[in-house]
């Protein structure tokens, strides 16, 4: 029993099915993980973008060092580090909230490359036609770059969404009950890996096809041109 | 200088990590040949059993295949009669390559495409087999491509071994680990950690960018 969910361990099919309900509560937490690391990595990231796109070389080089050593180190480590190491230093969070921070620290390195790619592909002459127009920098930012580079910007956000989903599992090392964690109790507890492990293996399977589906079917449906703004 | 008692533990898993990332950077580079090409064969058996392979492994998380190998397929074993245990550090090396050479035949996959159409057909005017045209025309080209990739995928690797320390292998990370129950250093030892992590990566990084240049020799008009 776990969650209060009691399993039936007279036959193998009677067990896939009864702890699927269990193997769903920790499928939530594994979901609510995903979107709150999803949610800081795309928002460091966007500031790691901005500072390496910064004219000013105090600002850009540690943002580059800052992304490189980030994108260089393990999730596991990096996840000890802030688990272990912030509390001596005053931060006491639950390791549900360090994981989310863990995970959105590792993939905000990955989404500012994101940022920065997406904005080069505005092509120059846009940029010049904008500047021709007379134009002010963030006027020419938000109206001509921003809403060309968006497009590309979500289909290859949306692949990092999905990597972090799968990078989920690595909490449990810190007592999140993720779907492979509760998982591993039931095996545990029932000396039956094999059923819950294959079945978490299925649903994240699913889970990542439907989700390369749904990032397919938005990436035909986003106007390659750009937003219009009107 | 209380670090540097340290760092005998962790230079001995260090020199598991770098052995783990050698030995499944290779076995991983066969996988991502093999199934690479395989996707693109044009028996349907084989192409599906690619097809299988890759959406399995990039479909699901590293760290469910590593407590499957280790965990489930014993039980699996049991069930058909055949002793399937495998030690942790097979089962390590063996999930590390699985995963990392699913992501890999995708590369060699996108490369393989893109060498030009007019290739294959100047190939088959020269009555070369589909095989010769494959070893001798096609990967030769084809491989500088896949090298940029390549070297990403060697990086990811190297991070990823970190996670057989939860299978109980004493790599870098797991040492790091014993260290620190020991003596509760956190700060110190985690951050040792993440520069030797980074250090290693370096060294790597430029390992696969010397092996790029190499390779780079066989496009076609540098000769």
């Amino acid at each position: 029993m776990l969650f209060g969910i009691p399993w039936d361990t007279s036959n193998d099919w009677a067990f896939a099915v009864s702890i699927l309900p269990i193997l769903f509560k920790g499928l939530i937490v594994t979901v609510q993980a995903t979107a709150l690391g999803f949610v800081v990595a795309a928002i460091l990231g966007l500031v790691l973008a901005a500072m390496k796109s910064a004219a000013s070389r105090i600002i850009a080089w540690p943002a580059r060092l800052i992304t490189e050593f980030i994108r260089d180190t393990p999730l596991l480590v990096q996840l000890f580090f802030l688990y272990y190491v912030l509390p001596d230093y005053g931060l006491v969070l639950p390791a549900f909230l360090t994981g989310a921070l863990a995970l959105g620290l590792q993939y905000s390195a990955y989404t500012s490359e994101v940022y920065r790619a997406g904005i080069e592909s505005v092509t120059r002459g846009q940029i010049e036609a904008a500047h021709a127009l007379d134009l002010s920098a963030l006027r020419t930012f938000v109206i001509i770059i921003v809403p060309q580079a968006i497009p590309r910007i979500i289909p290859a956000l949306g692949n990092y969404l999905v990597s972090i989903m799968k990078d989920v599992p690595v909490l449990s090392v810190v007592s999140v009950l993720e779907m492979l964690n509760v998982a591993r109790i039931i095996g545990d507890r029932t000396f039956n890996y094999l059923i819950p492990l294959s079945l978490v293996g299925l649903l994240y399977l699913i889970m990542t096809l439907l989700a390369a589906w749904a990032i397919r079917s938005l990436d035909t449906r986003l106007p390659k041109d750009g937003i219009p703004l009107k | 200088m209380q670090w540097l008692s340290y760092t005998a533990p962790l230079l001995e898993g260090a020199w598991v990590t770098v052995q783990l990332t050698v030995y499944s950077s290779i076995l991983g580079t066969i996988f991502a040949f093999a199934f690479g090409i395989g996707k693109l064969s044009a028996n349907w058996l084989i192409k599906g059993l690619a097809v299988a392979f890759i959406e399995v492994f990039r479909g699901t998380s590293l760290l469910v295949q590593l407590f499957w190998l280790y965990f489930a397929l014993p039980v699996f074993g049991q069930v058909i009669g055949v002793d399937l245990r495998l030690p942790a550090v097979a089962a390590g090396t063996l999930a590390l390559s699985l995963n990392i050479g699913a992501y890999g035949a995708e590369v060699v996959r996108g490369a393989l495409q893109a060498v030009p159409v007019a290739q294959h057909e100047a190939a088959k005017a020269l009555d070369f087999t589909p095989r010769q045209t494959l070893w001798r025309i096609a990967l030769p080209q084809a491989i500088p491509e896949m090298m940029p990739s390549f070297g990403n995928l060697a990086i990811q690797n190297l991070k990823d071994t970190a996670l057989v320390s939860l299978i109980g292998l004493g790599d870098l990370a797991f040492r790091a680990e014993q260290v620190r129950n020991f003596t509760q250093d956190s700060t110190t030892i985690y951050s040792l950690l993440l520069f030797m992590y980074f250090g290693m990566a370096l060294v790597l990084t430029a390992f696969m960018q010397l092996l790029e240049r190499t390779v780079g020799r066989w496009r076609a008009g540098s000769h």
